[in-house]
């Protein structure tokens, strides 16, 4: 096996607590094939994750990483982000995570444009407590808590980051490491927010959507021109099969933190800055 | 102590304001001490809005209800104010605005020669008041005229000039009305006054903050909170400051947790109601041991409540906010001197100890003014962070409960938070004893934050049997009430830190034979705190919840009544 320096020898790494076959295990190795072919190290990295099998990835990478709360990774990122433009900051969680309790997160992220990576890890599933419908579970699947099939439409967070311009939007299959680590490595090197939606199959608790199934509903995209919206909406809407590839990049996009007040001038992370006492005894005596 | 409270009280988008800001520059630089508060409704147009500008020969801190000039702007004020007039009281208004009953003998419309001049002067109405006002007090006229230029040096020329006009009539007829009535309103300049700082409570938080490195902000806006948020924004060039306005309070507090993680002293300001949507993040700060500094400024709930006015009824929310047990501070600054240093102190603890640090203001604290010579900036303090060595453990056990703060891309360590029960890398765990080990690792950090708690203030007699408590922005109107009472049983002891408590508290609270608290909320809240800590029985609760300020007057009443049931 390949050594990369985003491998873990901590005491907690060592047991990895998905379950045998999980699609998260191949997208952890996408994410270190990614990391290390693009050369960042992990004292550059911050992996920041939400709840949820996926939530548990910064465990089991040699990285920074913050293992936060549900829904919440965006937010955080945005504020490691904020904190140090320096850093290569990836947000992960999975389907509930990022799109139900963190909806809101991901909408604003979409306008808000930070030089991060999104990665949603969508088994269509709810795996940590056990089986119950997800935001992009499709309709009619009988689960746990939707015995009688869940009724509402599937969140397409894909069409919604294209109609709201988001700077880069792709979709993936894990069973398709060869793309997945060929997007990554475009959203990883992508100057803004970059989603990347990744199928990712449940082996515990998806019955439906299997390896099998995704092998024989998603397509690699061709012939595409990814600064094309309206083209990258169509394919966006397209459910059979679903297209995975590189959706759609916007225009040049200034990027949040490029935009704040701190950075206009460097990119000196906080950290290493002091206040300008001159300016600040000035303010005072400006309130004489 | 001498001093005269005038109130002007009009319609918001009347521009009271502008009086306001022409006679409280006119004061300052004639060298007389002043104060401002204001109480105002939550609507962008119409309603009644009061300013309380009280100007004297010594510094003034509290607040007086009494009013000896009203100014009334647009009907209804005079009722509004009604019960803060008293017979000496002079009310000065268009006719149109005064009602007939008034509790006060000295009614004076403006005068007009016609019509034509009324309708001439009544869009200047508030520079013709400053005007009025301005002569009663012997003002320098010349003053007045450069202020009033300066005021409207955005606006086009015959702006300038009308305004000019209108100060040039009303300082007529205050002349007039000053020598027809004999009135006089004897202070004494002092003219190191002149120098002396201007701020308000948002102004003294916001600085606070920044002379404590502060160098993010993220929030999302709710009144009385975003005057801090505003200040900080309109100086984030200068500072390089990495502002940001969220999408919820929830992505703001997170973004904070996220920015402090990675190096940046990030300030999170909020209300009552958007502080409730903050507190599972507070939970993952007192977990992932990051530190988190939040700026609370109250308003009375529950829910959207009174959303423009003042409460201390956020203690219980702000103490027991986030599941689980993880340690906390809270300051609560009794004066704007103090805003500025407990700001800056909220930042140095927070990040030396890892763990939420809150500063708990008021609607009336941010609002409220005065001009002070002890205004000082705090030096910031250095942060303690540390290079990581490669095998570097983000929660390693120690004594102190403190471990060494690494950031990311410092050092060759990698720095590994988590919401999770841990180990000391910071991967999740259920191992028995790190299951235990770790929160007592957390909450040990309590006993050094209890050596380092501030000491309340003693006002009054050392050897005092009745002790009167209160804590935060009523300091000043208490103290005032407490000297004004003279009574040798009586001392205050009022709180600035309200948690973790010093040692010395339960010294304090033995001496007494009677104890009185005094809060704005409807339960006393700070008083169950000392009852739950301190094996006390708090039954003199002097409580007020309507979310109008305590007077000086009312509690000064509010402790005659008590003072008078107990026995000598």
């Amino acid at each position: 096996m390949k050594i990369s320096p985003f491998d873990s020898s901590r005491p907690g790494s060592q047991e990895i607590s998905w379950c045998p076959g999980c699609g998260d295990f191949a997208i952890l190795d996408a994410i270190k094939e990614t990391l290390t072919a693009l050369q960042r190290t992990p004292q550059q990295t911050a992996v920041i994750s939400g709840i949820g099998q996926a939530g548990k990835l910064p465990h089991y990478i040699h990285s920074n990483g913050f293992h936060t709360l549900h829904g919440r990774a965006i937010p955080i990122a945005t504020g490691v982000k904020t904190a140090n433009p320096q850093l290569t900051v990836l947000a992960v969680g999975g389907d509930g995570d990022m799109y139900a309790e963190g909806g809101n997160h991901f909408l604003h992220a979409l306008r808000r444009n930070p030089n991060i990576t999104v990665i949603i890890h969508n088994n269509q599933i709810y795996g940590l407590t056990k089986g119950q419908g997800s935001p992009t579970s499709l309709p009619g699947m009988k689960t746990t808590t939707q015995p009688r099939g869940v009724t509402a439409e599937p969140l397409n967070a894909m069409a919604i980051a294209i109609a709201q311009n988001a700077s880069f939007v792709a979709r993936s299959f894990i069973g398709d490491k060869e793309l997945t680590c060929d997007v990554l490595r475009q959203a990883v090197e992508h100057n803004g927010l970059a989603i990347v939606e990744i199928f990712q199959p449940c082996v515990s608790f998806n019955k439906l959507n299997t390896y099998k199934w995704y092998a024989e509903h998603c397509q690699r995209i061709e012939n595409h021109d990814c600064s094309d919206q309206a083209a990258a909406l169509a394919l966006a809407l397209a459910v059979d099969p679903y297209p995975i590839g590189v959706l759609y990049r916007s225009g040049k996009k200034k990027t949040f933190e490029e935009q704040l007040p701190s950075y206009r001038n460097d990119d000196t992370p906080l950290w290493q800055r002091r206040v300008d006492r001159d300016a600040l005894q000035q303010l005072l005596a400006s309130k004489k | 102590m001498l001093r005269y409270n005038i109130v002007l009280g009009g319609q918001a988008g009347q521009g009271i304001n502008t009086v306001e800001s022409v006679l409280v520059k006119a004061f300052k630089a004639s060298g007389y001490h002043i104060y401002a508060t204001k109480e105002y409704m939550s609507r962008v147009r119409g309603g009644i809005n009061t300013i309380t500008l009280s100007v004297g020969s010594h510094p003034i801190r509290s607040y007086s209800e009494r009013i000896d000039i009203l100014l009334p702007f647009t009907a209804g004020v005079v009722d509004w104010v009604g019960d803060r007039l008293h017979s000496n009281s002079i009310v000065l208004g268009d006719a149109e605005v005064l009602p007939p009953q008034i509790s006060t003998e000295h009614v004076f419309p403006l005068l007009w020669q016609s019509e034509q001049e009324k309708k001439s002067y009544i869009k200047q109405i508030n520079t013709l008041c400053a005007g009025l006002v301005a002569a009663l007090f012997n003002l320098e006229y010349d003053l007045l005229e450069l202020l009033v230029r300066d005021e409207f040096s955005d606006k086009t020329e015959s702006v300038v000039t009308a305004n000019l006009d209108a100060l040039k009539h009303g300082s007529l007829q205050g002349e007039k009305l000053k020598q027809q009535q004999k009135w006089q309103f004897p202070l004494t300049a002092d003219t190191t006054v002149r120098d002396h700082h201007l701020l308000n409570g948002s102004e003294a938080v916001a600085l606070g903050a920044l002379s404590a490195g502060c160098n993010a902000l993220s929030f999302y806006p709710m009144s009385p909170s975003t005057g801090v948020a505003t200040f900080l924004i309109q100086h984030a060039e200068t500072f390089s400051l990495a502002v940001e306005q969220y999408e919820d309070e929830i992505a703001a507090v997170a973004a904070s947790v996220g920015c402090w993680y990675a190096g940046g002293r990030s300030l999170v300001t909020t209300s009552g109601g958007g502080f409730a949507l903050m507190e599972e993040i507070v939970s993952l700060a007192g977990m992932s041991e990051t530190p988190l500094v939040i700026h609370l400024a109250q308003r009375p709930g529950p829910a959207t409540g009174l959303p423009t006015r003042s409460a201390q009824g956020d203690l219980n929310l702000v103490l027991y906010a986030g599941h689980g047990d993880f340690p906390r501070i809270i300051f609560a600054p009794s004066s704007i001197e103090e805003g500025i240093a407990l700001s800056a102190r909220a930042f140095t603890l927070a990040e030396r100890f890892q763990t939420p640090a809150f500063i708990l203001t008021d609607q009336y604290f941010v609002d409220t003014y005065y001009c002070s010579a002890n205004v000082s900036l705090p030096q910031a303090v250095e942060p303690t962070i540390i290079k990581t060595p490669a095998e570097y453990r983000r929660y390693a056990l120690s004594p102190s409960g403190v471990s060494p703060r690494g950031i990311p891309n410092y050092g060759n360590g990698i720095v590994l938070a988590n919401g999770n029960e841990h180990d000391e890398y910071g991967d999740t765990t259920e191992a028995i004893d790190l299951s235990k080990l770790m929160p007592e690792k957390r909450m040990a950090k309590y006993e050094k934050m209890i050596e380092e708690a501030l000491e309340p203030e003693l006002v009054g007699a050392d050897d005092y049997t009745i002790l009167v408590i209160g804590w935060g922005s009523t300091f000043a109107n208490i103290k005032q009430a407490v000297e004004e009472l003279n009574d040798p049983r009586l001392a205050l002891l009022h709180f600035s830190q309200l948690y973790p408590l010093p040692q010395s508290v339960i010294a304090s609270l033995d001496q007494a034979q009677t104890l009185i608290t005094i809060e704005q909320n409807f339960s006393g809240q700070f008083a169950d705190l000392l009852q739950r800590d301190y094996c006390c029985r708090i039954e003199h609760r002097i409580l007020k919840y309507d979310g109008r300020i305590f007077s000086t007057e009312l509690i000064v009443q509010r402790l005659t009544e008590i003072l008078e049931g107990v026995s000598l």
